[in-house]
C-alpha cells in the first residue's frame, strides 16, 4: 500500500496530492484501458447503469486522496488477507492505494509509538474527513480489557477513531455483528461496530470473509457519489446485500425442478444439483456471492459443492448451525431433538391421549343431553 | 325437559372461514412438510416440482390470511355466537365458572358439563389461542415470502422482524407452529366428535347447516 512504496512515495508524496488518479495509475503501470475496464466493472458492481462507468472514471480522477485507517481487533487477518489476496495486483488494489491509508497494523511498515502515532495524527488533523475500516469485534466485558492496542482497549481506540471519521466501514462479520467471537457463549462480550459506537456512522460489509470487490465499491461509490451507499435493515449496502443468494444461485433451476443432492458425493452431487436438503442456506442469506464470486471471481462455496453457511447474516453461527440441516435445534433440548421429532411426538401423544379419553367417555353412562339449553 | 328446536347459530360467515381454513391448513401443512424436507421428485431440470408445490403453498397462504382476516371482522359484526366475546370467556364470572365445569366434565370430574348453544367455554379460549397461532404463522410466513423481494412493500412491512429476530428463528417458529396446529386439528376432531354424541345437539352437522338442535329453557 501507500507506505510500501517506501522512499519513492517519500519523494513524490507532495506531488501525488495534485497528480490525478490516472497519472498515478500511469505511473505505476496501470494502463488506461485497464483503469476504464475496472470502472466499468465498479458500475456493475454497484448495480449501476453502464452509462455510469464515465462518471466513474471523472470521480477517480478527481480524487483527493481520502485518508482511511484500517483497525483491527478481536479477527482472524482474514478480511485483510482477502484483500490482499484479491489482486495480486488489479486495479482494484491500486485504486485502494491511491487512498491514503495511513494506518493498517498488518501492512504498514511503521511499528510501536510511531504507527499510534500516525493515527493520532488522521484523528486530530483530519476529524470528520477520513474513513475508517475496522475489522474484528469489539468486546465489551470487564472493560474490554480482551483486546488492547498499544495499552488501550479496543473500545476507547474504536470510540475516538470512528467517532471522528467521515464513516466507518464495518468488514467482515465480526465487525459488522460479532462473528465468531460473538457466538455463544461469547466469553469476550463481543459485540459489532455499531453495537460499540452507536453515535458512530456505520456500513456493515459483511462475509467470512468480507469481499474485497464489495469494499472497493464502497469506496468507489461514496467517491462518486460524496455519501454512502443505501443500506438494508442490518445496515448492509443494498447493491451487495439486496439479493438473497438463493435467487441468483447457479443451481436455483435445480432447486425449482425438485432436484436435491441427497448425500456428498452421489449421483445428484457430482451433477450440480441443490444442494438445499444438505443445509444449504442461501435461502436466508443476503449477499452477492453467486455474481461477484470470490479471489478475483474464480469461485464461491455453493460453485464448489458446499452450501451457503449464511456467514454474512448476524450471528450466523448460532443461528445457521447445524451447518449440514435445514432448521436449527430447538434452544432449550439436546442436540439430537429436532423440531420434528417434538412434532411428531407432539401430534402422536395428542391423538393418544384423546382416544384414551374416548375410551374412558365410552364406557361413562349418564353423560348425555337432550342437545344444548337456551340462555 | 324444555321443547327442542332448530336453533340457526353458525352464520354462513362463521362456516364458510371455518372450511376454508381447514382446506387450506391441509394443504398448507401438506406443502409446507415437503418445502422443509423434499423428496427428489424432479428427473431434469426442466421440471418444475418445487416451483408447483411452493406456488401452492403461497396461494394457499393468500387464501388463509383472508379468510383469517374475514373471520377476525366478522367477530365483531356477526351475532352473539360468532362474536369475540366468545373467544374470552375468562373476561366475565359465569364464564369462569363455565370454564371450571367443562373442565372438570372433560376430566371425568362430574357427569354434565354446560350445555352451550355456541362455543363452549374451554373451546372458545382454545380458540383465541389458536387465532394467536393463526396470526404467528402468516405474520412469519409473509415476513419468509417477502424476503425474495427486499425492496418491496410486504418487506418494508416485515423487515423489522428479521432484525429484531433471525431468520432462522422465524423459519423454527414457522415450523413449530405448524406442529401445534396439527396437535390442535387432531384435539379438535375428537372433541366436536365427543360433544356431538354426548351433547346430541348435532355440533358436528352444525357446521354445514349451522343450525343446532337447542331447548327452550325449563
Amino acid at each position: 500500500m501507500a507506505r510500501k512504496q517506501g522512499s519513492d512515495t517519500e519523494a513524490t508524496n507532495g506531488l501525488e496530492f495534485q497528480d490525478s488518479v490516472s497519472t498515478l495509475l500511469e505511473r505505476r503501470g496501470v494502463t488506461r484501458r485497464e483503469f476504464m475496464k475496472f470502472c466499468t466493472a465498479m458500475s456493475a458492481a454497484l448495480a449501476l447503469p453502464p452509462a455510469f462507468a464515465p462518471r466513474i472514471v471523472r470521480a477517480l480522477d478527481e480524487v483527493k486522496r481520502p485518508t482511511l485507517v484500517w483497525l483491527e481487533f478481536q479477527s482472524c487477518t482474514g478480511d485483510t488477507e482477502a484483500l490482499l489476496r484479491a489482486s495480486n495486483p488489479t486495479v482494484a488494489e491500486i485504486v485502494l492505494d491511491i487512498l491514503s491509508i495511513d494506518y493498517a497494523e498488518t501492512i504498514m511498515a511503521a511499528a510501536g509509538h510511531l504507527a499510534e502515532a500516525n493515527l493520532d495524527k488522521v484523528v486530530r488533523e483530519e476529524k470528520g474527513t477520513y474513513i475508517a475500516v475496522v475489522e474484528g469485534s469489539i468486546p465489551m466485558k470487564d472493560d474490554g480489557i480482551y483486546c488492547c492496542i498499544a495499552g488501550r482497549t479496543a473500545l476507547d481506540r474504536a470510540r475516538e477513531v470512528c467517532g471522528g471519521a467521515f464513516a466507518t466501514l464495518a468488514v467482515g462479520t465480526c465487525a459488522s455483528y460479532g462473528g465468531i467471537p460473538a457466538a455463544a457463549p461469547n466469553p469476550t462480550g463481543a459485540v459489532g461496530v455499531k453495537a460499540a459506537v452507536p453515535s458512530a456512522t456505520v456500513v456493515n460489509l459483511p462475509g467470512c470473509p468480507l469481499n474485497a470487490d464489495n469494499l472497493t465499491a464502497t469506496v468507489v461509490h461514496f467517491l462518486l457519489f460524496k455519501k454512502l451507499p443505501a443500506t438494508d435493515g442490518l445496515g448492509r449496502p443494498l447493491f451487495a446485500y439486496g439479493k438473497r443468494i438463493h435467487d441468483n444461485c447457479e443451481r436455483r433451476p435445480h432447486f425449482d425442478a425438485g432436484q436435491y443432492v441427497e448425500a456428498w458425493g452421489d449421483q445428484a452431487h457430482r451433477h450440480g444439483h441443490c444442494l438445499y436438503k444438505m443445509g444449504c442456506k442461501g435461502p436466508e442469506t443476503f449477499h452477492n456471492c453467486p455474481t461477484q464470486r470470490y479471489n478475483d471471481k474464480t469461485s464461491w462455496p455453493v460453485a464448489a459443492g458446499h452450501g451457503c453457511a449464511g456467514c454474512s447474516q448476524p450471528m450466523f453461527w448460532d443461528s445457521m448451525t447445524p451447518l449440514y440441516k435445514r432448521l436449527p435445534n430447538v434452544p432449550g433440548f439436546g442436540i439430537e431433538a429436532t423440531a420434528d421429532k417434538i412434532g411428531l411426538g407432539l401430534a402422536v401423544g395428542t391423538a393418544a391421549a384423546f382416544g384414551v379419553h374416548g375410551v374412558l367417555s365410552a364406557f361413562r353412562r349418564g353423560d348425555d343431553s337432550e342437545g344444548a339449553k337456551e340462555d | 325437559m324444555g321443547h327442542l328446536y332448530e336453533k340457526y347459530v353458525w352464520e354462513i360467515p362463521v362456516r364458510a372461514t371455518h372450511w376454508v381454513n381447514v382446506l387450506s391448513i391441509a394443504v398448507l401443512t401438506l406443502t409446507g412438510i415437503y418445502i422443509g424436507s423434499p423428496a427428489t421428485l424432479g428427473a431434469t431440470p426442466s421440471d418444475y416440482v418445487m416451483g408447483w408445490v411452493r406456488f401452492v403453498h403461497f396461494t394457499a397462504a393468500y387464501l388463509f390470511a383472508v379468510s383469517v382476516a374475514s373471520r377476525i371482522y366478522w367477530a365483531f359484526r356477526g351475532n352473539r355466537y360468532a362474536s369475540w366475546r366468545e373467544f374470552f370467556p375468562i373476561l366475565t364470572p359465569a364464564g369462569r365458572r363455565n370454564m371450571l365445569a367443562t373442565f372438570r366434565y372433560y376430566t371425568f370430574l362430574c357427569k354434565k358439563g354446560p350445555q352451550p348453544v355456541g362455543h363452549n367455554a374451554l373451546a372458545g379460549t382454545t380458540y383465541a389461542l389458536v387465532f394467536v397461532l393463526y396470526l404467528v404463522m402468516i405474520v412469519t410466513g409473509f415476513t419468509l415470502y417477502a424476503e425474495h423481494a427486499p425492496l418491496g412493500t410486504m418487506h418494508k412491512l416485515t423487515g423489522w422482524l428479521l432484525v429484531l429476530f433471525s431468520n432462522q428463528t422465524l423459519r423454527l417458529t414457522h415450523h413449530c407452529v405448524m406442529w401445534l396446529l396439527i396437535g390442535f386439528a387432531i384435539h379438535h376432531v375428537y372433541s366436536a366428535w365427543l360433544m356431538d354424541v354426548k351433547e346430541r345437539g348435532g355440533v358436528m352437522s352444525s357446521m354445514f347447516s349451522g343450525y343446532k338442535a337447542v331447548r327452550t329453557k325449563d
